[in-house]
């Protein structure tokens, strides 16, 4: 992935130069050029072209803000409904990410996700353990996560 | 007169101060620490985000400027909110704060137990 945001920056500097106007549109135009050959020399370099991984990590991102945003607003009606009929409890949910970098990421998206919040990762960096505010539907809790978080940090670092 | 721009900024700042409230409320009220930093963490990142954007967009209405602060302020926002409610529910735990008397599962508590019956 390096090399190939070297040879786009070449191509940009080489383009400002074809144009010999040193600013930053004629970069820019420069780099989105690059970008397409790159697209269409993609069977000929090494590994996957680096521009769908920026796109995932894009994806991420609305993920995580759309997440939050839900969560905000199921935090709302819980403190301002009239009595507390939750049911919270901690679940072990079982992760298949491993360096510490994916897990940071994915206690950060949990705490940020509508009713849970991460309280430890196990030593062997095997389970997660959150606290959920319905603990009862626990395997829907263990499903979304697995299923959209894990999945789109996966994208992402694999 | 109001212009559209100065409704739209209040509007984004009343919704962040909302938030907040909500979770200084939510603080108030939930029965123990767990409960309470799901409201604490959740409802400050967004409060404070949603001030901050409102900061952000009257800064480039009315002055023509791009404030790169406050959208540091925000991405610092987002990494380090969640990060300090884990920690605080990490350490709660370890201390041994009790849950609510309504849990009703516990998962860690099996954990620890096993390692502490194994060793012994």
């Amino acid at each position: 992935m390096p090399i190939q945001i070297i040879i786009n920056l070449i191509i940009a500097v080489l383009w400002m130069f074809l144009f010999e106007s040193y600013s930053f549109s004629t970069f820019f135009v420069g780099y989105l050029f690059g970008i397409g050959l790159l697209l269409l020399m993609e069977r000929f370099i090494p590994d996957r072209f680096y521009f769908y991984r920026i796109w995932s990590i894009c994806k991420l991102l609305f993920l995580f803000i759309k997440e939050l945003i839900m969560a905000n607003v199921q935090v709302v009606k819980l403190v301002y409904s009239p009595k507390l009929n939750m049911q919270p409890g901690i679940i072990a949910v079982p992760i298949e990410v491993r360096t510490n970098w994916e897990i940071t990421m994915l206690a950060n998206l949990i705490t940020l996700t509508p009713g849970t919040l991460s309280v430890s990762v196990a030593p062997d960096n095997m389970h997660i353990y959150i606290h959920a505010m319905d603990a009862p539907d626990a395997d829907e809790v263990i499903k979304e996560i697995k299923g959209t978080f894990e999945k789109a940090i996966m994208e992402v670092t694999r | 007169m109001l212009s559209l721009k100065e409704v739209v900024i209040s509007i984004i700042l009343l919704i962040g101060t909302f938030f907040l409230f909500s979770g200084a409320l939510g603080i108030f009220r939930l029965p123990d620490v767990y409960t309470r930093l799901h409201a604490a963490s959740k409802s400050a990142t967004l409060g404070v985000a949603g001030i901050l954007i409102a900061a952000f967009l009257y800064f480039i209405f009315e002055q023509q400027m791009v404030s790169g602060k406050l959208i540091l302020g925000i991405i610092f926002i987002l990494m380090t909110a969640p990060v300090s409610g884990h920690m605080i529910s990490r350490a709660a735990y370890q201390k041994g704060v009790p849950l609510w008397e309504k849990t009703t599962r516990d998962d860690l508590e099996k954990k620890e137990h096993n390692k502490a019956s194994t060793k012994g």
